[in-house]
């Protein structure tokens, strides 16, 4: 494999991230969603107003039918809203598409493809070539630090070496932006710990704006630049936090003045 | 409640594994148990021999058969016949069935039909099938394909029905259409699956295909039984049976060796 590898490796630092990633600009106005039932209509959120930035990582976080799933699927366009407006630079979404990746809870590789192949699926859609695909997958081998899994197939992978494939198979398509829906909800918490870590070193390495669900408060501060609070019956925004704590993210963050004041506040709001 | 007398627990735990040797074991013993009743049944007379011959009867028979071209004839014009109704069940099941499994229109347009024609027994088909294609090899295929179809459209339905929704959804958050979702998620997804029933409706098919070679033949296996059943040639039909057992045994193992090999990701 060595010499074959090595060769490719010239023009695979995993260094060079590619400029390409364009935007990434969310504004969502005045959404709504209801669902009718027979002679019921359930509120699942009420009129949600949300910028978010080029190049941002914001979470969402609130508790469990307050609604964030639904706007995140909203947002990837699996799901339709009720009312209001909701466009990516300018453009108003309409269905899912490849410029919003996304990463989900549960474990969605590809069974039949090798990790190589589940990485390189998006790339191949796209129709680009072949060796250049091999270019693409090789980088982010590197990165998740999977090289040497790269001919196994999904199942012979622990929960959380999945959902870094998962996160590398969603980079590679090279979306404006990348929605993740809970993404480490089923690990263990040294795993999840580990996670972070590394989705915050792809993130500063691929940068691309990042929305992402959690109901982990902890998990929201470590990655997050910014955090908005939803409330349930009716899902709603409660409130918006901009995280100040340095952009060189470690584990001892976890210690910071700032950090337990913003945990201790969210905390606050959310017993309400 | 005395503590310190620690039982051994019992060997037979529910859905507790066994190793290899003791499965392969106690399925031998199955197979020898039955030939034991078989053989305490014919040697000792308490049956009489026209009506169930002694196993080494049966096996010098089998020998003695497949010693003449004429048996293999038979074996060979069964296994086309079974081969064909099945791939032509296939070939338009499949799709069929990937179809109504797929959109919701498909389901409505082709189930129930389907629901309804699979509750008819295909054997009381055979007159019609009759009347429209005669008594050729054409009537044999027709049947085992009819046998074969509307169960295996349903059952291709469901599992398309089944593959996870959030892998398709996956597929198009990666750019996926609708058509490639279909050809690059849907179909990798059930082809595991679908194996497994299409070698389920194998089954069937020899099945089928002795009910079509009992009427109006005069070549294939369910044809030599029904001679030897003429003749009172028990033994013969033993032969007869073991072989189509022998036969659908053979594909089986083959499906599930293919299986094996194609898909060592499921």
């Amino acid at each position: 494999m060595s010499a074959e590898l090595s060769l490719r490796e010239t023009y695979t630092e995993v260094g060079d991230a590619p400029s390409t990633y364009t935007n990434g600009q969310i504004e969502i106005r005045g959404l709504h969603k209801t669902y009718e039932t027979k002679n019921k209509s359930f509120t699942a959120l009420e009129n949600i107003d949300l910028n978010i930035k080029e190049n941002e990582f914001l979470t969402i976080i609130g508790p469990s039918g307050c609604g964030k799933s639904t706007l995140l699927r909203i947002v990837a366009g699996l799901d339709e809203a009720t009312g209001g407006e909701l466009t990516l630079d300018n453009e108003p979404i309409v269905g899912p598409g490849a410029e919003r990746g996304m990463v989900f809870q549960g474990y969605t590789l590809f069974p039949w493809l090798t990790v190589r192949e589940n990485i390189e699926y998006g790339p191949k859609l796209k129709g680009i070539p072949t060796l250049e695909r091999r270019g693409i997958s090789n980088r982010f081998l590197k990165i998740i630090r999977l090289e040497s899994f790269a001919k196994s197939y999904p199942k012979e992978l622990s929960g959380g070496m999945k959902q870094r494939v998962a996160i590398a198979r969603a980079l590679a398509n090279q979306p404006k932006v990348l929605l993740m829906d809970e993404p480490f909800g089923a690990l263990d918490a040294q795993t999840k710990l580990e996670m972070q870590e590394m989705l915050l070193d792809v993130w500063e390495r691929e940068k691309t704006t990042v929305l992402f669900i959690t109901h982990d408060i902890d998990e929201a501060i470590f990655l997050s630049q910014r955090i908005v609070v939803m409330g349930a019956n009716p899902g709603r925004i409660l409130k918006q936090f901009e995280v100040k704590l340095p952009e060189k993210r470690t584990a001892n963050i976890r210690e910071h003045r700032a950090f337990l004041e913003l945990k201790h506040e969210i905390v606050g709001l959310l017993q309400h | 409640m005395a503590g310190n007398i620690r039982r051994k627990p019992h060997k037979i735990q529910i859905f507790k594994e066994i190793g290899t040797r003791a499965f392969s074991l106690t399925a031998i013993m199955s197979f020898v148990t039955l030939l034991g009743v078989w053989s305490l049944l014919s040697y000792t007379h308490a049956v009489n021999s026209t009506f169930l011959p002694a196993p080494h009867e049966v096996l010098i028979e089998l020998f003695t058969l497949l010693g003449t071209g004429d048996y293999w004839h038979h074996i060979g014009i069964s296994i086309f016949r079974v081969s064909s109704g099945f791939l032509l069940a296939c070939l338009i099941g499949i799709p069929l069935g990937i179809l109504a499994g797929t959109f919701k229109y498909g389901e409505a347009f082709i189930e129930p039909p389907m629901e309804f024609i699979r509750y008819m027994p295909a054997v009381a088909f055979i007159p019609l099938i009759m009347v429209w294609a005669g008594i050729g090899e054409w009537a044999k295929i027709l049947l085992i394909f009819i046998g074969c179809f509307f169960q295996l459209v349903l059952m291709v339905a469901d599992i398309t029905r089944r593959v996870p929704h959030d892998l398709l959804h996956a597929s198009f958050t990666l750019g996926a259409g609708r058509l490639k979702a279909i050809e690059t998620v849907l179909i990798p997804a059930i082809r595991p699956q679908l194996m497994h029933t299409l070698r389920l409706i194998l089954g069937w098919a020899w099945t089928y295909l002795v009910v079509a070679e009992l009427v109006a033949v005069n070549s294939g296996l369910g044809y030599a039984i029904m001679k030897a059943q003429r003749f009172l040639n028990t033994d013969q039909i033993f032969v007869g049976i073991i072989v189509i057992g022998l036969l659908g045994l053979i594909s089986d193992r083959i499906f599930a060796f293919l299986n094996r090999r194609w898909f060592p990701w499921a």
